[in-house]
């Protein structure tokens, strides 16, 4: 296995983009990033398109090849791959190409994730995105993916004394990040009142503990770290790139408030990289729940089992402490299309990892983890990444 | 749902049909034809047998749906809950017959034969489990002064359901 970097990132704004087609806001975002990778369109292997539901959303599968004859590719006749893995689609489009490009199977791939979620109704979206979960022993009893995220966090209130208000603060915190992200979903900064005050969506989770329906689009170019340096200075190495999977049930967890999925993928990044969980100073964690954004603090190993409660109400998790959590504005600001979460998570830490940042900049930062989860957390992905010179 | 998707799990959904790994002694619900929990667990190919829930069973979380499923618009606000049944097994339904806010994490309930939605995309009306308050939650009269309080009921199983 070769190492593998990212030579360049690409990505739409998120959010109600009713204007842009699904195969516009492809197009974008792959441009983006292979001009930023300075590699021409011959240059490329493979196409690995990250999206969940575009059958459902749009009455339009097969995207892939959709997706590379817009972009002119055609002719090139490229194997273009699409990869569902619910709301970890992105990711694990991801971890494919990683491995395409580490075999050396290929040099250089495009990784896509895009999804078009607000062309159809809300309670379409909820009814399809709930298809993440198992919709014969869940969703046909009434279950929808908030709901199950919220007896996840009922459960958590009960073994570990968490409080209602902890888990509020993932939420606010997302908004104060998302405000400085020109591409982010929402911008306006929200109080703690806000979110506990929010319209009930599945108590205790409300409106403002839910990260939004998006669409959206993001890319990555990647190739051979020993060849990246032809192409970009700050060339970013995926230190580990890990899929692990769980019951698609929650009701068939070893521990319902535990995603050993998460547990897992991080044990075996960690291990991959040789890295300690103390060295990240900035994660993109998947807070698609403001519930599921404490889980993973917990589960990823910043915290204690039990303690993401006591560490949201101790801790700010924002820049000056020694980890800064979703610099982007998370999934709840910067917005959620499903299959580009995971994707836009590695764009923003590359950024990060280069000093692009911006507004949004966090100082020292040379280690950071993305961590991506598809419906209740039955699959989980994470990505090690590193900045190199 | 489909109709056929539906109609092939009637005995699961109408009747709480289990499975039991025999090597390990493991409960599943739905029936697994193999067991996650033996190691060599392909050798529990075909040695899975048929379990039948009583039904009983507590609350292990829940959560009071407003943003519903499809099909359960007119249901709102309803009670979702992971049910642990005495069995081991944890079921995911409705809490039904009672006020949200008596519900609590180790309610006892029992499994009750109800409509889960009115109609499905298929037109069809789709039966199965919910759980209702278990007759022991249901607080014991106070006696009248000078007779005696009655003795609770003995622990035993239940009869059969149809």
């Amino acid at each position: 296995m070769r190492d593998v970097a990212v030579l360049g990132v690409g990505q739409t704004r998120f959010g109600e983009l009713w204007d842009r087609s699904f195969r516009e806001i492809g197009i974008e975002a792959g441009f983006a990033a292979l001009t930023q990778a300075k590699l021409g369109s011959h240059d490329l292997g493979a196409l690995y398109l990250g999206n969940m539901a575009s059958g459902a959303f749009l009455d339009q599968e097969h995207i892939a090849p959709l997706i590379l004859d817009y972009a002119g590719l055609a002719p090139h006749h490229l194997p273009g791959i699409r990869v569902e893995a619910g709301g970890a689609s992105g990711a694990v489009a991801l971890h494919q190409a990683y491995l395409a490009v580490a075999s050396g199977a290929h040099d250089f791939v495009m990784v896509g994730g895009a999804e078009k979620m607000t062309d159809v109704p809300e309670d379409l979206q909820l009814a399809i995105t709930s298809a993440a979960a198992d919709q014969e022993w869940e969703t046909v009893f009434g279950a929808t993916l908030p709901a199950l995220w919220a007896l996840i966090a009922r459960r958590h209130m009960q073994e570990y004394g968490t409080r209602r208000e902890d888990f509020a603060r993932m939420s606010v915190l997302a908004h104060e990040m998302g405000s400085k992200n020109p591409r982010a979903h929402f911008r306006n900064r929200i109080t703690l009142d806000q979110v506990l005050n929010a319209p009930p969506v599945a108590e205790p989770l409300g409106m403002l503990d839910c990260a939004p329906s998006s669409d959206g689009a993001a890319a990555l170019v990647l190739g051979p770290l020993e060849k990246a340096r032809r192409y970009t200075d700050t060339p970013i190495r995926i230190a580990a790139s890990e899929v692990a999977c769980d019951t698609l049930a929650v009701q068939h967890r070893r521990d319902p408030t535990t995603l050993d999925a998460t547990v897992f993928a991080a044990r075996a990044a960690f291990g991959r990289a040789g890295w300690d969980p103390k060295e990240i100073r900035l994660a993109e964690i998947h807070d698609a729940y403001s519930i599921s954004g404490l889980l993973a603090l917990e589960d990823l190993g910043f915290v204690a089992k039990g303690a993401g409660g006591s560490a949201l109400r101790d801790r700010s998790f924002g820049p000056g402490d020694t980890l800064t959590v979703n610099s982007s504005g998370g999934l709840k600001a910067q917005g959620q299309p499903f299959g580009a979460v995971g994707v836009a998570q590695v764009v923003e830490l590359v950024e990060q990892l280069r000093g692009e940042a911006k507004e949004r900049q966090v100082s020292g930062v040379t280690r950071a983890l993305s961590h991506n989860l598809g419906g209740t957390g039955a699959t989980a992905a994470i990505h090690l990444l590193e900045r190199t010179n | 749902m489909t109709i056929a998707r539906f109609w092939r799990e009637t005995p699961q959904r109408y009747n709480l049909g289990a499975s039991r790994c025999s090597s390990c002694g493991s409960a599943f619900f739905p029936p697994r034809v193999v067991c996650p929990v033996c190691p060599e667990h392909r050798r529990s190919l075909g040695k899975m047998e048929p379990l039948q829930l009583s039904g009983e069973g507590e609350v292990y979380s829940f959560t009071v749906v407003h943003d519903p499923a499809e099909g359960f618009e007119m249901q709102v606000p309803y009670v979702l809950a992971l049910v642990k049944t005495r069995e081991g097994p944890i079921l995911t339904g409705q809490v039904v017959d009672v006020s949200p806010g008596d519900v609590h994490v180790g309610l006892r309930v029992q499994a009750t034969f109800r409509k889960l939605r009115e109609e499905g995309k298929s037109g069809v009306i789709h039966y199965g489990y919910k759980f209702a308050v278990a007759r022991e939650e249901v607080r014991e009269p106070v006696a009248p002064e000078g007779e005696s309080v009655p003795e609770p009921r003995a622990e035993g199983p239940r009869p059969a359901r149809t």
